[in-house]
């Protein structure tokens, strides 16, 4: 009996550390309210969608509860509502984060063979494909 | 000749499957490194903690001296670990700022009161915003910025021992 108290008591030691690796502030003013014109909240919300926290590699920004998020969030709202457009806070953030803080895939130096051999594949095997019809189609002496 | 060509789809099968093989086998790096390195620190001005005029900005970096940039919090757990590593840079003669991150000013007292103060200049930032100019992802992380204020390495996570000399070394590659 006094075993299991023992372990009980030193479970419940283990428990509260997660909670405790948490920032007691609110977070930023921001993060989590919404801004007054609607249009600008809808460009704000869109752009967070496409946004990765950093905290939290799988998640947008738009879907963690990590406080690091929250603190984006608030950048993303404050700067658009400055008059920024969705582009440029995502220019801000790539400039700081590298292409990685985006989901939006990009044309670039670097990525365009992922587009480009999926069309020269298709072309390939069209090629192969009309050769084999005319083989197929010409009549054998 | 020609049968070996019907081997070709295979090869490349093998060629894309080998890479996959070898790229699971990599250890991965989790972190996102900032893209700041070698770039100006951004203007900004932060508050010491509980509020006041401003005792940090990116101009107090300008004065010929490199300094180490410690972003950490009372509530990171890891920067319990590295506190004895900054008394250690400090004692070879770094100069250290440190900004708290979302931190009740009490918390910080109470912390640099059992853990230590490596700290020259202390200031707060509520909302991270000096950790996202910078290109920073967590908690604690600590920046080499040289004497002209640019950013010249960064540090992730908590100072071990191990990285104590080589910080210090970036400071002095900063310095001359």
């Amino acid at each position: 009996m006094t075993v299991m108290k023992w372990l009980a008591a030193a479970l419940l030691c283990i428990l509260p550390l997660p909670a405790a690796a948490q920032s007691a502030m609110p977070p930023a003013p921001l993060a989590d309210r919404q801004l007054d014109d609607p249009r600008l909240e809808a460009a704000a919300r869109e752009l967070m969608h496409t946004l990765r926290c950093v905290m939290c590699q799988g998640q947008s920004i738009a879907d963690s509860d990590a406080p690091m998020a929250g603190d984006m969030r608030h950048q993303v709202r404050s700067r658009i509502a400055a008059g920024e457009s969705a582009e440029d806070v995502r220019a801000w953030l790539k400039a700081r984060y590298g292409d990685y803080i985006s989901y939006q895939p990009e044309l670039n130096r670097v990525t365009w063979p992922l587009f480009a051999v999926p069309a020269l594949l298709l072309l390939f095997a069209a090629l192969v494909f009309f050769r084999r019809v005319r083989v197929a189609a010409k009549p054998r002496r | 000749m020609k049968r070996l060509w019907l081997f070709l789809p295979v090869a490349v099968f093998a060629l894309i499957a080998g890479a996959v093989a070898y790229q699971l086998t990599q250890p991965r790096d989790e972190f996102v490194r900032s893209a700041m390195i070698g770039q100006p620190l951004p203007s900004f001005s932060l508050p010491p903690p509980g509020g006041g005029p401003a005792t940090l900005s990116d101009a107090s970096f300008r004065d010929g001296r490199p300094r180490l940039l410690n972003f950490w919090a009372s509530w990171c757990l890891p920067c319990i670990a590295e506190a004895p590593q900054l008394e250690r840079l400090r004692g070879e003669g770094a100069v250290i700022v440190g900004v708290a991150i979302r931190d009740r000013p009490e918390d910080v007292a109470a912390f640099l009161q059992t853990h230590g103060n490596p700290y020259a200049v202390l200031a707060a930032d509520d909302i991270a915003e000096l950790q996202l100019a910078l290109g920073s992802s967590g908690l604690p992380e600590t920046f080499v910025i040289d004497g002209q204020g640019r950013i010249r390495y960064q540090h992730i996570g908590d100072i071990r021992a191990a990285d104590v000399p080589v910080l210090l070394d970036e400071l002095r590659k900063a310095g001359s």
